[in-house]
């Protein structure tokens, strides 16, 4: 689950992590009103939206008076901000942050994540701040500095001392240095994060250590042990469609191809999807309905294909394992009798009674067509799509 | 001889009287793996599907002299469970459950480094099945036929479809072992690639991956230096965006590490016969046997 950069400031806060100060705002009064109560001279006004390239898109911008800090989180809240790690669409802003304006005397990059390769937490460190780490290790990997943390809680000192060196930390910094490390640490466990990122870390030119951007992914897996921060959800952040699927228990990430797809297992769905490009298609999504597919997931999958408007034909590919084929067929057609789809619809079975499975179809008369073998069906679906465009 | 599990393999399950482990181990035992009893906290000295229940790992193995452990415990309660069937002794730690926290797996890694005779399968695994001999997963034994091929993969259902279209070639299975979909898991594609190398039943090694991490590209790497058997790979996710979540936590692609496009190369570069369609696993292996 991500959360918002100001949900995130918030925890830091809690934790000792230092950051500007600041306050979330809703409306464009309430943004002026706290650009007045935090004081100075200038502020910084930052849509919250989950995705980063905020700043080149126009979503982080600079005031020098209270009044422009309420016309720019005008300009901002109620509307969308694209940037390139948004879809075309982008997201929607429903509040800005805004902060006393930083003054910025270097820009640093430090962020712990699960470090999957050596199984335990890694810190990640560069001194290219601002810049998407991504980057910076292809162009200059030299400048990035990684130190795998011991199993035990806590953070030894020789661990400070490496990424300071890498960050080129001086002397003056050290303490609060060390202490930034700890809390991130202890913050990183308390919540059951996968991900902490403080992209730009600075040092201001009183040499004072700030997080002036904040990122945090959590773990789904740990938010059953985490009620208060489940409850940081935003869903507007999402594809509706991908809201309403989870609801109904659906794994499923929206794209933008023209071929639905309703598959039995996370590993054949991304397959099925790969094999729909093979075949020169597009999936339109990925959707995993479960090893069990039952009527009722398979109707809200009809549901979900409907409101999607290039959707031209579907492919449904059941493996049927320990539920057979033709439970899984009775499921398929009593949803298509419920909700049917208004374009193609090719199935393929395969496994346990996939036979029985797909003479049930036939004998349906219902407009589902049953085709065997995966790589034919994949192909008879983009040929669906392609004749119904 | 197949791989880590045979007819002789003695078989706990943890979470025995919950609605999967019962489920399931019905399955197994009408399968023929030797289950010989369960653990359910508060439930020892009662029995389940005619076998003796334990409430610790402990007892049961002290009861029934078993080795190996399936496990069905929720998440929450998951990570403690394969700790405790470790400390029991338990060789072969096989589970099931999804949705274990990355932090707790990180934990119980830790701890099973310490004892290197002990191996984990999973966790969010559908197991592993030696055909005709013994079935601890949730996998259905029916499409399985004893045979010459081993698979490995980290996903469920491509797993099945490898078998059946292994099954259809006419060549069967040796073994086949899920590794699981999450980031931190047991044993991995290296130790299952030993395992078969080593197995004189085992002929031909097929190999399911799928996108995120770097787990394919040094399996490549291990395949080139130390595996003289035919190895077929298809690797899921080459039209998954970047940075969303494809049903498995470790199906992420992050920056530019983890593509399909990079374990194919890697693959290719090793000699592996790479596949680009789901379709073509058996056929493939089926070929390539032909001509080894």
């Amino acid at each position: 689950m991500n959360l918002h950069e100001y949900q995130a400031k918030e925890i830091f806060s809690r934790f000792g992590i230092p950051v500007p100060s600041g306050a979330v705002a809703r409306t464009p009064s309430e943004a002026s009103r706290v650009a007045k109560r935090l004081g100075g001279a200038a502020w910084v006004v930052k849509a919250q939206i989950h995705a980063g390239g905020r700043g080149k898109a126009g979503g982080v911008e600079l005031c020098r008076s209270p009044d422009g800090v309420g016309e720019v989180a005008g300009r901002l809240i109620g509307h969308r901000l694209r940037t390139h790690q948004t879809g075309p669409d982008g997201l929607p802003v429903q509040a800005v942050w805004v902060e006393q304006a930083s003054d910025i005397g270097r820009e640093l990059y430090l962020s712990l994540v699960v470090d999957r390769a050596r199984e335990c937490l890694s810190f990640i460190a560069s001194s290219e701040g601002g810049m998407e780490i991504e980057t910076v290790a292809s162009t200059h990997p030299e400048r990035i500095v990684t130190v795998p943390l011991l199993p035990d809680p806590g953070v030894p000192a020789y661990v400070a001392r490496v990424l300071g060196r890498g960050l080129r930390m001086e002397a003056p910094q050290a303490t609060a240095f060390s202490s930034l490390l700890a809390a991130l640490e202890q913050c990183m466990r308390a919540t059951d994060a996968s991900l902490i990122e403080i992209n730009p870390l600075i040092v201001t030119r009183g040499g004072e250590l700030l997080a002036l951007d904040a990122k945090v992914n959590l773990d789904d897996n740990a938010l059953a042990r985490h009620a208060d921060l489940a409850a940081l959800d935003d869903a507007s952040q999402r594809d509706p469609a991908e809201n309403e699927a989870a609801r109904a228990g659906l794994n499923y990430v929206a794209l933008d191809g023209e071929i639905a797809c309703m598959v039995n297992g996370a590993g054949l769905a991304m397959a099925t999807m790969d094999l729909i490009q093979l075949k020169g298609g597009r999936p339109a999504n990925f959707l995993d309905v479960g090893g069990d597919a039952t009527a009722e997931r398979v109707t809200e999958a009809f549901r979900i294909f409907r409101t999607n408007p290039r959707v031209r034909s579907v492919f449904v590919n059941i493996f049927g394992g320990i539920v057979r084929c033709d439970l899984i067929a009775d499921g398929i057609i009593a949803a298509f009798k419920e909700v049917a789809p208004r374009v193609p619809v090719i199935v393929q079975l395969e496994g346990t009674r996939a036979e029985e499975g797909r003479r049930m179809f036939a004998e349906s008369r219902l407009p589902i067509e049953a085709v065997s073998g995966l790589a034919l069906a994949a192909e008879r679906a983009v040929r669906a799509a392609g004749e119904a465009a | 001889m197949s791989v880590l599990v045979d007819r002789e393999t003695r078989v706990i399950c943890q979470g025995f009287t919950g609605r999967q482990g019962t489920f399931h181990c019905e399955q197994a035992i009408q399968y023929g793996t030797c289950l010989v009893g369960g653990v359910t906290p508060g439930r020892g000295g009662t029995r389940h599907l005619d076998r003796p229940v334990f409430d610790t790992v402990r007892d049961a193995v002290a009861g029934t002299e078993a080795h190996a452990s399936l496990i069905f415990v929720p998440a929450t309660g998951a990570a403690d469970a394969i700790l405790e069937a470790a400390d029991a002794g338990i060789r072969l730690i096989v589970c099931i459950t999804e949705h274990i926290p990355v932090l707790d797996m990180m934990r119980v890694k830790t701890a099973l480094r310490n004892r290197p005779e002990t191996r984990l399968i999973g966790p969010n695994c559908p197991g592993i099945i030696t055909p005709d001999g013994c079935k601890m997963g949730i996998m259905p034994g029916s499409i399985h036929r004893r045979g010459r091929i081993g698979i490995v993969s980290r996903s469920g259902t491509l797993t099945y479809v490898a078998v059946h279209q292994t099954t259809e070639a006419g060549l069967g299975q040796s073994t086949c072992i899920g590794i699981g979909g999450d980031p931190i898991h047991g044993i991995g594609f290296i130790d299952c690639l030993a395992l078969f190398e080593a197995d004189p039943e085992t002929e031909g090694i097929v190999l399911v991956g799928e996108i995120g991490g770097n787990d394919e590209e040094k399996a490549a790497a291990y395949i080139r230096d130390h595996v003289t058997k035919p190895v077929v790979a298809y690797v899921a996710g080459v039209t998954a965006p970047p940075g969303k979540r494809m049903g498995h936590a470790g199906a992420i692609i992050s920056g530019g590490a983890g593509t399909a496009a990079e374990k194919y190369r890697a693959f290719e570069e090793a000699f592996v016969t790479v596949v680009h369609s789901p379709a073509d696993m058996g056929q493939a292996m089926s070929d390539r046997l032909k001509r080894h």
